[in-house]
């Protein structure tokens, strides 16, 4: 079985362009409802299946995401 | 999701911004490429450990404020001029790590005599070119790398070869020059791409140590707000038209 992984996302750094979306093998990232202080929305975790692959950490433009994996 | 919150401490990360890249929130539109771009850069900078030996030189256009977001030391260039800058540095400090950052309208078109001569004399320095075939800053006007029949706020009708010229190929160009040793093209698009750029950029800064001669590296890029498509459509619309001009891959290696 796959390893869990996991993202954590800064909001505030977040411009919304969406290319994690599209970079992530297990449709983990979504865009979000709410805007950030910019008045982007912003990627968010919407299910559990991430690998913690780091494929959307390695296209964000703007270095916004985190990725944990379990040993 | 227990068991995901337990997941976030230090023992499981995999993957963070590199300390190579400063805090400061990046000026460029969403989706540019210039970010990634950079961080492949730090990236290759970090794995190499070099950090206090780079010094860089940033150009005019878009990443005119590159020094705000390498943590290197760093110096601006007047347009254009990145390698002639680059190669003053180098030769007082050659046990140094010089890369020179640029974009399309500094290197292939204000810049293209000093970039040539550098390349030509091949001086030991990295030179990072970032094309996406338009001047970004200015708001999109035609760049010698636009491509044929493609839209600019100075070729409101497409770019008309007949009269405009054909869009310039000046990393094939250079490849040809005796002084340059790796010359490759890539991208920063995807996962895939972005990773292949850092190795790429790693590789240049190992022969750069080795003293071979100049390494020039092009990552084909994308403009959202002058292309007027979204990050994810420039991203596709860069598939399909940029690459197959501009393909990607080695262009000149190492014997």
């Amino acid at each position: 079985m796959a390893k869990k992984g996991d993202v954590v996302i800064q909001i505030e750094k977040c411009k919304g362009c969406e290319v994690c979306i599209s970079a992530c093998p297990h449709e983990v990232l979504a865009m979000s409802e709410e805007v950030n202080s910019k008045g982007y929305h912003y990627a968010v975790k919407v299910n559990s299946a991430c690998t913690g692959c780091a494929n959307c950490a390695v296209v964000c433009p703007d270095a916004v995401i985190t990725v944990y994996r379990e040993k | 999701m227990i068991m995901a919150e337990n997941l976030k401490n230090p023992e499981n990360l995999v993957y963070e911004k590199t300390k190579v890249l400063t805090d400061r929130v990046l000026h460029y539109c969403p989706g540019c490429g210039h970010g990634t771009a950079h961080r492949m850069l730090a990236e290759a900078i970090d794995d190499l450990g070099i950090q206090e030996e780079t010094i860089g030189v940033a150009p005019v256009g878009c990443s005119v404020l590159a020094y705000y977001y390498f943590d290197v030391d760093m110096t601006e260039a007047a347009h254009g001029r990145a390698p002639a800058v680059a190669t003053g540095i180098k030769r007082v400090m050659p046990e140094k790590y010089v890369f020179t950052y640029q974009g399309d309208g500094d290197l292939a078109a204000i810049g293209t005599a000093e970039t040539i001569h550098a390349c030509n004399r091949g001086e030991n320095i990295l030179i990072v070119f970032v094309n996406n075939g338009i001047y970004g800053m200015t708001g999109g006007q035609m760049a010698p790398t636009t491509l044929e029949n493609m839209k600019s706020t100075t070729s409101p009708r497409g770019r008309d070869v007949k009269t405009m010229g054909a869009p310039l190929k000046i990393t094939e160009l250079i490849a040809q020059l005796p002084g340059t040793y790796y010359v490759a093209r890539h991208s920063v698009h995807t996962p895939a791409n972005a990773r292949k750029t850092k190795r790429a950029l790693k590789k240049a800064l190992e022969y750069q140590k080795e003293e071979k001669g100049t390494c020039f590296i092009e990552v084909v890029s994308n403009c959202p707000s002058n292309w007027k498509m979204t990050p994810v459509e420039s991203n596709k619309w860069m598939e399909e038209n940029m690459f197959p001009f501009y393909p990607l891959g080695d262009i000149k290696v190492p014997q």
